[in-house]
């Protein structure tokens, strides 16, 4: 069976952050064949993660989550933009995590803010954080602002990220267009064989 | 079984009245307590060895000799000796001077240090950690076991003919344990030599001193020392006790929100819960501490932190009052069910036995030139 653990840094509840992580978690559940899912409220861990920096060790919740981590096949970890990165708890819980956890592991990254002007923090912020971690990044990130909630272009995201989270964690149920577009056709390519033209007016009209 | 105490010596200030002591007075209170120690019954006092402020545990083997030429009885000891940034040549000298001083009443523990910049304080880098503990280790077992040692190594200059002294007291070099709290290599080492291990058993779960003490048992065993619940083990330990559990509880919450290390994180509920501490009766101290061999198995030495937190020296001179009081209930307590083959912490006594008697190693100065040495002249 594969594990995957969602881990979502929201404070409010209901929040964008946990809404933005169940769609991402349905969409990895779909693409996989079988998967075991475990979610990781970190509001509700947030004493312990303090506890944990100041004495060393954690209470057994926070260790629950932990040993979640490091058996799962594959992360999906959401967290809402503080002062233009992460949130200091969503860091701490990375913080406490005992080295080399993350090694190898794949890990979808995906952000929620007020406005699409901190959508770079998945590359600037979360990318060098998982890189730092060893794990695999996907190559699809997800941020969603407050607006993307409205808009089908969030849908077609979360899909290919999930699927390109799927291909990595192991057995994919179907591989649909969306996954496929993560297998990039160069200009090359297109001078060889080029896209019939049937469809790119199917992809042309979001098809 | 030994019961004692172990101190880190640090300089707290007192939160319920906001006064921190001197270094002198924090000096002079250790000494008491160790003192007190001896008076109430306990077998060992233990210092830690620190090399930075908020604690005035540095210098330890002047502290014990100290402590040792007031005491009769009390076994000195350490918790820990920084076997990674001291010099092994020092360790040997020192701890064999204090074994003459004190009449073999002296063991001590290794340790790594407390905080990271101790190794570039004494010139060692923190990634060496590990092979310092191993290398340097191996260099002072040498320098105490023979006479006369050649040596070359990695973290210090090469020895040729080199003759530490004084030699061991009785020809019998002190005790060793080795102290970790999560490093199983420290407990593979213990284990490879035959020598004690101690687990700190204090502001950690007691998950972490199982696994160590499992495996530092079945290692302990494989290079045949003895079976695995013959191996040497000794746990810390922390408690508050009053009369009144109660009582206990509001008298020690201020020390406990506060204190260094686990202050301003858990609440005590929660820590007393997850770690050894113990706040309360008597009763509930004994109870607890009888409960460690549930997971650790029969052992030979229990120390207790009681002056820590900037309790005052009045107060922790109480708690070892109530110590002394409960001793026998814990000697009674921990020798129930114990097995026969299961041996006590070995002591200069018990060592010298098991080396077949005390003789005189001293190692006579020889003569470049004739290649007798002074004694050989004398008798000739």
């Amino acid at each position: 069976m594969t594990k995957l653990v969602v881990i979502s840094a929201g404070l409010s509840v209901p929040s964008s952050t946990r809404l933005l992580a169940d769609r991402l978690t349905a969409a990895t559940v779909e693409a996989l064949e079988e998967v075991e899912v475990t979610h990781v409220e970190l509001r509700d861990l947030a004493h312990q993660v303090t506890d944990q920096l100041l004495t060393g060790f954690p209470g057994a919740e926070l260790a629950a989550a932990q040993e979640a981590v490091r058996a799962a096949d594959g992360l999906i970890v959401v967290t809402p933009v503080f002062s233009a990165s992460y949130s200091g708890l969503f860091k701490s819980f990375f913080d406490v995590l005992e080295t080399g956890v993350l090694d190898g592991k794949p890990v979808l990254v995906a952000a929620t803010a007020g406005t699409a002007r901190h959508s770079l923090v998945l590359e600037h912020a979360l990318r060098p954080l998982f890189a730092y971690l060893h794990a695999v990044v996907v190559p699809t990130g997800v941020f969603a602002a407050t607006e993307d909630f409205a808009a089908h272009d969030l849908d077609s995201r979360v899909v290919r990220a999930a699927g390109e989270l799927a291909l990595l964690m192991g057995k994919v149920s179907r591989v649909d267009s969306a996954v496929s577009v993560s297998v990039r056709r160069t200009t090359q390519d297109e001078f060889a064989e080029p896209t019939p033209f049937e469809q790119l007016l199917r992809q042309a009209s979001g098809r | 079984m030994q019961f004692g105490i172990f101190t880190v010596g640090d300089v707290t200030a007192d939160p319920t009245t906001g006064r921190t002591p001197s270094e002198h007075e924090r000096i002079k209170a250790t000494v008491a307590i160790a003192k007190k120690a001896e008076e109430v019954g306990l077998d060992v006092f233990a210092t830690g060895e620190h090399h930075n402020p908020p604690f005035i545990a540095s210098n330890p083997t002047a502290t014990l000799a100290y402590i040792g030429a007031q005491t009769e009885r009390i076994i000195l000891s350490t918790a820990t000796t920084l076997i990674t940034t001291t010099d092994p040549v020092l360790i040997a000298e020192d701890y064999a001077k204090i074994q003459h001083l004190t009449d073999g009443r002296v063991d001590l523990m290794m340790g790594r240090g407390n905080t990271g910049p101790v190794y570039p304080w004494f010139g060692k880098d923190i990634r060496d950690g590990i092979n310092l503990a191993v290398e340097n280790y191996a260099l002072l077992r040498r320098l105490w076991d023979e006479d006369v040692v050649n040596w070359e190594g990695k973290y210090r200059t090469p020895l040729q003919g080199y003759t530490s002294t004084p030699r061991p007291l009785d020809g019998v070099a002190p005790f060793v344990w080795h102290g970790s709290i999560r490093s199983p290599e420290i407990a593979e080492q213990a284990a490879y030599y035959g020598d004690g291990f101690f687990h700190n058993h204090i502001f950690w779960p007691a998950g972490h001193t199982k696994q160590m003490v499992d495996l530092y048992r079945r290692r302990f065993e494989h290079y045949g020392h003895g079976t695995a619940d013959q191996a040497i083990v000794g746990l810390g330990g922390q408690f508050f006790m009053r009369k009144n559990s109660q009582e206990a509880v509001n008298e020690f919450r201020p020390y406990f929100d506060n204190a260094p290390v686990y202050g301003h994180g858990p609440s005590l509920e929660d820590f007393t819960e997850a770690t050894p501490l113990t706040v309360g009766s008597p009763q509930q101290v004994l109870e607890r501490t009888l409960g460690f061999r549930d997971y650790v198995g029969d052992y030979q030495r229990q120390l207790f932190l009681v002056d820590h937190a900037g309790l005052p020296l009045k107060t922790v001179l109480e708690q070892l009052d109530l110590l002394g009081e409960l001793l026998p209930e814990l000697r009674k307590g921990m020798a129930e069910g114990r097995p026969a083959h299961v041996p006590d912490a070995p002591t200069h006594a018990s060592l010298v036995a098991a080396a077949g008697g005390a003789h005189d190693s001293t190692v006579h100065a020889v003569d470049d030139v004739t290649g007798t040495t002074d004694r050989e002249e004398v008798t000739a």
